[in-house]
């Protein structure tokens, strides 16, 4: 049978796919309603505050930065496929690579920033 | 020889309703990238310090930001439901010679967001 990076990359779709379905809504609703309109005491993303738990914590910085990165390559895989099938099936190969290696940079991205916390 | 294949439009996917659902399911795949990279200028405004940082979240209160995020909400609770109702047909559990429903599979998923929803609030709003 022919090698493929297919499980690697679908683990990560997974992975990231369920990350962002558990997690995404309440902090879409977090950060989109309840702190834009006060809904949720008095200014609870504060700079102190945020800054603390992210910078003295090494769980709440490890978790933050899994929660921005694996939901990139639930991205690139998926929209790997959407791309393909509305007809760029015969430039796939670079798509493939845009896709993932958007993600990869933005894993990259985000260990420079998480670096200088 | 070589195998014919039919042309297919590329807008195949206008053509019936699932298909359009199909699209719009995989689309959602952008706004989850889009918030990916809305929450890592979070972290970036934090390195910059308080100013920085506060500048960032007074923004958020812009009506722009808002009708961003209840776009991208929209798209996001499609992307959750789906994949929750696409989790029996993925783990296909046995309990003995009796599969376990779909319903209880997809539910437990449900019921385990609802409880990750309430601990992540508690624990990013600290209330």
């Amino acid at each position: 049978m022919a090698k493929s990076n297919e499980p690697i990359w679908w683990s990560l779709f997974s992975a990231g796919g369920m990350v962002a379905a558990m997690m995404f809504p309440i902090l879409i609703i977090i950060t989109g309603i309840l702190v834009p309109f006060g809904l949720a005491g008095d200014d609870p993303l504060n700079f102190e505050r945020i800054h603390t738990a992210v910078s003295q914590n090494d769980s709440v910085e490890l978790t933050l930065f899994i929660v921005i990165t694996l939901p990139l390559f639930h991205w690139a895989h998926r929209f790997r496929f959407t791309l393909v099938d509305v007809g760029l099936k015969s430039v796939s190969t670079l798509i493939s690579i845009l896709c993932y290696g958007g993600a990869i940079a933005g894993t990259i991205i985000s260990i420079v920033v998480f670096w200088n916390i | 020889m070589s195998t014919y294949l039919r042309p297919v439009p590329n807008t195949w996917w206008l053509k019936r309703k699932p298909y359009i659902l199909f699209m719009i399911r995989e689309l959602t795949s952008v706004f989850v990238a889009g918030y990916c990279i809305f929450l890592l200028v979070l972290v970036y405004k934090l390195t910059q310090g308080a100013d920085a940082y506060g500048n960032f979240m007074a923004a958020l209160k812009s009506p722009s930001s808002v009708a961003l995020h209840l776009i991208t909400l929209a798209f996001v609770l499609y992307h959750t439901i789906t994949w929750f109702n696409l989790t029996p047909k993925i783990l296909v559990l046995y309990r003995g010679e009796d599969r376990v429903p779909q319903g209880l599979v997809a539910g437990t998923f449900y019921a385990g967001w609802v409880v990750v929803s309430v601990i992540v609030a508690w624990l990013v709003l600290g209330v």
